[in-house]
């Protein structure tokens, strides 16, 4: 890693979404220009002050740039060592350093699927991470997909330390019981602990409702160095990031069920002086229920094999609770954002502004995350 | 066994080939280094910790079920559901394990610590290593 931090040279300046939705039939293009239009509005800049795009899916940088009228600059578009998030850290560490002034990232999805390699809309493959070049073996076995995946890590995790489906259940119903209040969120009816103990099985002991929800949408964000915080009217701050190599890929890890996130939030943790008692807010990624309990572990919001009882009740995760947990309905009520709707709540909950969900006492500092199995990237955010 | 819907094969290279292919003589088989005394998976020719040369050897072939997950959902329409993903640690040493499948066993007899032995699926020139209960365990 590097000790430089020179990603606390960034401000999230501007955030911003399209319409997000289940098949909402809108080309991902049109999603993206209504991202990003709006996270340069809200940064309080002109699209013609932007001087670096990066991304990763769907609309490749050089339409997002031609749509918006402006040169491309600076780019990257990988994902890497902060899995989903690369493009954001990316940006950070390319403002800090001077390479660019206002970085526009988005990230644009159109009902993409659990596929393991995705194709993108010009027919071309993504190029596989290294975190993914031992799929192919786990392929063959006919686990097809990342639910089959990661029920085998929870599987493990249930027989280590006895954690329950019921415990779990917190997860689903907390997400839909935030999603309520948030009009953008796919589905908002409340579940009960019957609803998500009886949802179909798809990959036992993962049922519908520990798998999150697809959707088309695209959230941009403006990155922009910390110089530019004075004039901006809500910079949200960046603390620390952390990723991982992901060592061990899906099935190797002698720590297993224990994933790429450990790496991540160790990484993140010994970049700052901060501590998890610290955190106010908690966006962290729930593509599976297992992923957000291994989150809580490996960052320490809970001792290893503790998540289960940790999220028992659901009083501690509410928005009213110790830790508020994915406060704008996660991706398993929300959307499948990819991580970046967590990035995109974390920013508005610290400037204040999330409405009726807006978690109480004025948050300061936001923990969020992305990724599962070997991928994993998380960074802590203040006001 | 006969395969029941084409799997998908990884590209066979030197470093792997014996790993899918050497079940054609009934037994399992993965890269060994002498120097260290310990198998090497994912298998390469090349141990990850000493850098010498690893050499395929067979194993008993017999295990324990590490975990595994039930697939309802046919992400696969070919596949029939349900049926048994499970990671399977090889007797022969702590940690050297992969993910397979358990057959020739009722689903709701798969458990965590299960004794299974090697049972090969062949398909083409590969032979896919799966596991069913062991009955000498």
């Amino acid at each position: 890693m590097t000790h430089d931090r020179v990603e606390r040279g960034a401000i999230v300046s501007g955030i911003g979404m399209s319409r997000i939705g289940r098949k909402t039939g809108i080309p991902d293009a049109e999603l993206t220009l209504d991202s990003t239009r709006a996270a340069i509005a809200d940064a309080g800049i002109s699209a013609s002050d932007i001087d670096g795009i990066a991304t990763i899916g769907d609309t490749p940088i050089a339409l997002a740039a031609e749509q918006l009228g402006i040169s491309t600059g600076w780019t990257s578009g990988s994902m890497g060592h902060y899995g989903l998030l690369t493009p954001v850290v990316d940006a950070f560490k390319a403002v800090g350093s001077g390479a660019a002034r206002h970085v526009l990232v988005y990230r644009t999805v159109n009902m993409m699927g659990g596929e393991a390699i995705q194709e993108r809309s010009d027919g071309t493959q993504m190029e596989v991470p290294p975190a993914m070049r031992d799929i192919t073996r786990i392929l063959t076995m006919h686990a097809y997909s990342a639910p089959n995946w990661l029920a085998m890590h929870l599987r493990r995790h249930m027989h280590l330390y006895g954690t329950t489906r019921e415990q779990i259940g917190w997860l689903a119903i907390n997400s839909r019981r935030n999603a309520a209040l948030n009009p953008d969120a796919a589905y908002r009816d409340p579940i009960t602990m019957d609803d998500y103990l009886s949802a179909r099985m798809i990959s036992d002991p993962f049922g519908l409702l520990d798998c999150d929800v697809p959707v088309d949408g695209s959230i941009a964000v403006v990155v922009s160095g910390a110089e530019h915080a004075d004039a901006c009217a809500h910079p949200v701050r960046v603390d620390a990031v952390g990723g991982s190599d992901g060592a061990g890929g899906w099935d190797q890890r002698p720590d297993y069920p224990k994933m790429a996130s450990t790496d991540a939030a160790r990484e993140m943790w010994d970049a700052t002086d901060l501590r998890p008692a610290d955190v106010d807010i908690a966006e962290l990624y729930d593509g599976f229920t297992y992923l957000t309990m291994a989150w809580l572990e490996a960052l320490g919001f809970c001792a290893d094999g503790e998540s289960g009882p940790f999220l028992e009740g659901g009083s501690r995760i509410a928005l009213d609770g110790e830790l508020p947990l994915n406060t704008y309905g996660g991706q398993l009520s929300a959307g499948r954002m990819h991580g970046y709707w967590v990035l995109h709540e974390a920013c508005l909950q610290l400037r204040g502004a999330a409405g009726q969900r807006q978690v109480a006492g004025q948050p300061e500092v936001a923990v969020v995350s992305n990724g599962g199995g070997p991928i994993a990237g998380c960074m802590l955010l203040t006001r | 066994m006969t395969a029941i819907a084409s799997r998908i094969i990884p590209p066979l290279d030197d470093d792997n080939r014996e790993f899918w292919t050497g079940g054609v003589t009934g037994q399992l088989h993965m890269p060994f280094c002498a120097a260290c005394g310990r198998w090497v998976f994912p298998p390469v020719l090349q141990c990850p910790d000493c850098l010498g040369v690893a050499a395929y050897a067979p194993l008993r072939g017999r295990g324990r079920v590490f975990t595994y997950t039930v697939d309802h959902y046919p992400f696969n329409p070919e596949v029939p559901v349900p049926y048994v993903i499970a990671i399977v640690e090889l007797v022969e040493q702590d940690g050297l394990r992969f993910t397979t499948n358990i057959v020739n066993c009722p689903i709701e007899a798969v458990a965590i610590g299960m004794p299974v032995r090697v049972v090969f699926e062949q398909q083409g020139e590969v032979f896919v290593p799966l596991f069913e209960p062991d009955p000498d365990a």
